[in-house]
């Protein structure tokens, strides 16, 4: 990756379409690079989500004319949540293939066309509309479901074990992991107030958190990120190419790809495929995944781990970016991609190991600098507007690892000390699909 | 009638607008215009359950289906019935499931899809079944926020005059 753009993610941008979103974002990321002009660019992979929020088929077409790409080779991406990030992998592939020595992969969403809970009915669309969307259809609904269960799995049978009465433990641990969930939140709140791009940066308490409008229980208003207007570009190209246009190159080390079952009704209940750091022992009694967790997100993270030459990956990523568009989905994520065991998640909020180092969240955050998860403030601070999100995530990782955050953000708070590896993660669907791109510093 | 529709400065008094009148000029701080028209779209799909019918008449029968795979080494049962085995690649059968199961997991949808707003708040659970191998989404009657856990136990309930929907059976807990 030799450079990137976006534009800042907000609730609406009347006065730009998508074309000129992406255009936007698409000179920010030129103007870096003055050896990169678009006849260096061999082609595009242009990746928006819905067709309903574009009401524009074919949109990815205009795109490419606007950005005066005709007559260049593009394909269209879309894979849900993940539609970012499978964009970004599918530039990765056309230059790794040999396809194209340069790519540009520009994704966008516009999801203010439509009023908030159409949105939602649009994303409920992304579940199987004869056996769940008609119950009514709500993506949050189905990560409650999610979280109700992880909670169950590790705080009633852990924390909670020894409490008696049935109901009372479930109620008890709820509102632990509600609590801890909350941390999430304001973590990614937090991290944004030093980033330009965010669509909600906010100081908040783990208190508000909670307080905020109950959406589906126990999901607060606050722990939910948002729908989102925005757009945003990588270019990728092969070390050669890499070298002529900037002394300050990424390297795309490793990419992985998951799926699980559309419905949650009919995820397994088996073994956990194990990262090079666990053992069998740890899950002896846990059936795997049921719907407490991404069977996906853990396939795509053993296969870009296996590529990159990942065995333990706290010790060897220096960060993450991945897809909280749920607080409680960052805590399943941890475990998902090994950041610690399955159960340990909530553990690893509490112990601070995915907060910065030197920030102020107004609770004790012992070992925090540890493993940073979400430096940008992730989807819930950042918003998502879902064919930008996964590429969104690339820019400040690509950023991240250049060492240019406080240039590109005008606010060097953000930026970790000579960050060497780092990984995106971009997820859709409860899961159904998820990919995982490792990113390294490409000089010395 | 004026050539330029009304011009607003907050987002949120556009969309009032557009509903009032279809049409508003958005200007925002930077003073730029944005001409904004409402633009509308409804549509009826022929849609067709296909091999997930059997499933649909039942629910009209009061019957709940889910489905078993036909390879004797095999015989997974779907609570959420499919006509392959997702395991083996199998066909299934059509079984009854019991009309009696336990809560997996559940929540309590506050907000919804605009299509289901005005039903809210409503239950969703995921139910197991004794010897079904996966789950069935449902709605959840007759019980508060407060009533619900993991492990409880429920029954079905169908609808009399059948909508032919997912949402012809329900559960409620049992009595």
């Amino acid at each position: 990756m030799v450079t990137g753009g976006l534009t800042k993610f907000a609730k609406a941008h009347p006065a730009m379409d998508f074309r000129l979103m992406v255009k936007r974002a698409y000179d920010y990321a030129l103007k870096g690079v003055p050896g990169l002009t678009a006849d260096r660019i061999d082609g595009t992979r242009i990746s928006y989500f819905s067709d309903h929020f574009a009401r524009q088929l074919k949109a990815a077409s205009m795109v490419q004319d606007y950005l005066g790409m005709n007559p260049k080779g593009s394909v269209r991406i879309e894979w849900g949540g993940a539609t970012g990030g499978e964009c970004f992998q599918a530039a990765y592939e056309a230059v790794a293939s040999g396809r194209m020595d340069v790519c540009l992969a520009a994704g966008f969403e516009t999801m203010s066309r439509v009023a908030t809970w159409k949105g939602n009915e649009f994303i409920a669309l992304a579940s199987d509309t004869n056996f769940d969307f008609p119950l009514g259809g709500f993506y949050t609904g189905y990560y409650a479901l999610m979280v109700v269960r992880h909670i169950y799995e590790y705080l009633r049978k852990g924390k909670y074990a020894e409490v008696k009465d049935e109901r009372e433990a479930q109620r008890l641990a709820i509102a632990e992991g509600s609590r801890i969930m909350s941390k999430v939140s304001v973590k990614n709140h937090r991290n944004a107030l030093h980033n330009p791009y965010a669509q909600y940066p906010k100081r908040l308490t783990v208190e508000d958190v909670l307080r905020s409008e109950m959406i589906s229980y126990p999901l607060t208003r606050g722990q939910i990120c948002t729908m989102s207007d925005g757009a945003a570009v990588a270019v990728l190209c092969t070390e050669e190419r890499a070298k002529e246009f900037t002394d300050r190159p990424v390297r795309v080390s490793g990419v992985g790809c998951g799926t699980d079952t559309m419905r949650l009704a009919d995820r397994p209940f088996g073994r956990v495929p194990l990262l090079p750091h666990e053992r069998a022992k740890d899950y002896e009694d846990l059936e795997y995944p049921g719907v407490h967790s991404f069977r996906a997100g853990r396939a795509a993270g053993l296969e870009a781990y296996r590529m990159a030459g990942i065995t333990r990956p706290t010790a060897e990523l220096d960060f993450i970016e991945l897809h909280d568009a749920y607080a409680s989905s960052e805590i399943q994520t941890y475990e998902d991609l090994g950041l610690c065991r399955y159960g340990e998640g909530y553990d690893f909020v509490e112990q601070g190991d995915p907060f910065l180092k030197g920030i102020d969240y107004g609770f004790s955050t012992p070992r925090a600098g540890t493993m940073p998860v979400n430096p940008s403030g992730g989807l819930i601070a950042c918003g998502h507007p879902v064919g930008a999100t996964g590429l969104m995530q690339g820019v400040f990782a690509f950023w991240q690892l250049q060492g240019t955050i406080g240039k590109h953000f005008g606010d060097p708070t953000l930026q970790l000390d000579h960050p060497r590896r780092g990984a995106i993660h971009s997820h859709a669907g409860t899961g159904s699909s998820v990919t995982v791109s490792i990113l390294e510093r490409g000089f010395r | 009638m004026s050539a330029r529709p009304p011009t607003m400065t907050r987002f949120r008094d556009v969309q009032t607008e557009l509903e009032k009148s279809g049409a508003a000029i958005f200007r925002d701080s930077d003073g730029v215009e944005s001409l904004i028209v409402r633009y509308p779209y409804a549509i009826s799909y022929i849609h067709s359950y296909a091999e997930d019918t059997p499933f649909f008449l039942g629910l009209a029968e009061g019957r709940l289906r889910g489905s078993k795979c036909r390879r004797p080494k095999c015989k997974f049962v779907f609570a959420t019935p499919r006509s392959h085995c997702m395991v083996c690649g199998a066909p299934t059968e059509w079984i009854d499931l019991p009309t009696h199961g336990r809560v997996h997991s559940w929540t309590t949808c506050h907000f919804g899809s605009e299509a289901f707003l005005k039903e809210t708040p409503y239950n969703l659970a995921l139910v197991e079944f004794d010897g079904a191998g996966s789950l069935l989404l449902v709605r959840l009657k007759d019980c508060a926020e407060s009533d619900l856990f993991i492990g409880m136990r429920v029954e079905a309930r169908f609808e009399p005059n059948p909508k032919y929907s997912v949402t012809d059976v329900w559960f409620v807990p049992s009595g």
